[in-house]
């Protein structure tokens, strides 16, 4: 369904107008390709490009640039309120649903830009998962909750639902501790196992991105460890960026970690680099807790 | 705004803990060379008593930083100071070895006749031990420029060594009776030289600590 949707894309030209309630005017939504070098290790999954985001009169995002390789995982860092969860949550546009949001710029996904009114939003967040600070499952049973993004999608085959559960869960290291009671309440889950359920249930329609707004803040050390052996297994399959307050699990399980600071990318790079030899002071400051 | 931070107390306290080490170290080198030089046996047994206090102190320094790592999880500058301070006190460990060394020679030597006037050998440890004072001076300065010019003496003290060993071989091609000392002496010029070459280890290493750049094992144009 997206695939046809991009071949309509590719043939909308890139100098059309299209008006959009989200649009910031004299802006110009182009499904153009684009192929310029990606500035980090490995092909750019995510192109965030001149990226400015408006709160209402309140600019939270300054000029963003940054492309996110496919089959890694991106951390961003920085302190409260710079910008990190805004820009995340700007991948699958989810602050669409804000009101007065507005934007400037571009966010490539497999370099078509992710704000063309002609993209069906609800493929892009299929395209694009979430998963959140606090778990959020439905008041369902296990299986209903990685089930029903598939049978959103119209699809009832009871064999293949049970396929993609068991699929979905597995991926997200769940399997084993609830393959015997899956049509008990999802409720009834321990808070890293509930975690790891609203994993299976993004896994099970298919991503190509994973994003996660500090999925382990809320989690013990243990828990947090499962959902950190986690990434790198998802890491194979998809994309994974990560927002997150822990600058340790950032170093351990990241590939590439961006610090932002006042809504601006300070710096951008792979991770092993950045907790070893930063190029910005403020990056060391924040990194070695010197930051006030 | 930036912070003060306990933690750059003990970084601090590792720092002072390190120059402490090294003073030992170089004084260890002084104390050999004084005892070779005037063939004085007691001071020498005094250099190879007080080498276990220089390993003492390897083992506390090694214990603080490997707590420090385990508490703090350091990072940037401050995981490369802690991981350079665990590898400078092995070389500083080594280099008061050394010393010990040179005073077993020289024990060894009190036994003979001087060989010969001891010329090229104090000049020799004068430079390793400048050597060993300026790379821990640049390390307490976070001197990558000191760093550097101590790697480049390194060569005047090798020359040296080839010198003096040219030297110690024709005394032994000469008269066969000298060769028991001549080899001593030039164990005792092969530990100088070791010597300049740890200060040289801790040179590469202030580099690393100030630049992140490993420069060890690199050829002299990487280097600079």
């Amino acid at each position: 369904m997206l695939d046809q949707q991009y071949e309509v894309l590719s043939r909308v030209p890139p100098q059309t107008p299209v008006s959009s309630a989200t649009k910031v005017k004299g802006m110009e939504s182009s499904v153009s390709k684009v192929s310029s070098q990606p500035s980090t290790q490995g092909n750019p999954k995510l192109r965030v490009q001149g990226f400015n985001f408006f709160y209402g009169p309140v600019q939270s995002l300054f000029k963003i640039d940054l492309d996110i390789p496919e089959h890694q995982v991106t951390a961003f860092i920085g302190p409260s309120g710079c910008g990190k969860s805004t820009l995340l949550r700007c991948m699958n546009r989810l602050n669409d649903l804000i009101e007065g949001a507005r934007y400037e710029g571009n966010i490539l996904l497999d370099d078509v830009d992710i704000f063309n009114p002609l993209i069906d939003i609800t493929d892009l967040r299929k395209r694009v998962g979430m998963v959140f600070q606090k778990s959020n499952p439905f008041p369902k049973s296990i299986h209903e909750n990685v089930a029903y993004g598939p049978r959103l999608q119209g699809l009832k085959n009871r064999g293949v639902l049970d396929e993609i559960v068991e699929r979905s869960l597995r991926g997200a290291g769940l399997w084993e501790e609830v393959k015997d009671r899956l049509h008990k309440s999802a409720l009834g889950l321990s808070g890293g196992q509930q975690q790891r359920l609203c994993i299976a249930r993004a896994l099970a329609v298919k991503p190509d991105v994973l994003l996660m707004d500090e999925p382990c803040s809320a989690l013990d050390p243990i828990a947090t460890g499962v959902i950190e052996e986690l990434l790198f297994s998802l890491k194979k399959e998809l994309t994974v960026v990560i927002v997150t307050h822990n600058m340790q699990q950032a170093a351990r399980v990241s590939d590439q970690t961006a610090f932002m600071y006042l809504g601006q990318l300070v710096e951008f790079g792979r991770t092993k680099q950045l907790f070893t030899n930063p190029s910005k002071k403020q990056t060391e400051d924040y990194i070695t807790g010197r930051f006030g | 705004m930036v912070q003060q931070r306990h933690f750059d107390e003990e970084l601090a306290e590792l720092k002072t803990k390190l120059a402490r080490m090294a003073g030992l170290a170089e004084d260890q080198i002084d104390k050999a060379l004084a005892a070779l030089v005037t063939r004085d046996a007691a001071l020498a047994c005094e250099v190879i008593e007080r080498d276990h206090k220089v390993n003492a102190m390897d083992v506390e320094i090694d214990e603080s930083c490997i707590e420090l790592l385990a508490l703090h999880q350091p990072a940037a500058h401050d995981l490369r100071l802690v991981t350079t301070a665990m590898k400078l006190s092995t070389e500083l460990e080594r280099i008061s070895d050394l010393a010990e060394s040179i005073c077993e020679r020289a024990i060894e030597l009190n036994e003979e006749p001087q060989l010969k006037p001891y010329i090229d050998i104090p000049r020799m440890g004068s430079l390793a031990r400048v050597m060993v004072k300026e790379s821990i001076d640049a390390f307490v300065k976070e001197d990558a420029m000191l760093a550097r010019k101590v790697i480049m003496d390194d060569d005047f003290v090798d020359d040296l060594m080839e010198q003096l060993f040219r030297e110690l071989l024709s005394f032994m091609v000469e008269n066969p009776h000298t060769i028991s000392r001549a080899i001593r002496l030039s164990f005792i010029a092969k530990s100088l030289e070791r010597v300049a070459d740890h200060a040289t280890n801790i040179a590469e290493l202030v580099v690393y600590l100030v630049e992140g750049k490993i420069i060890r094992h690199t050829s002299p144009t990487v280097q600079s």
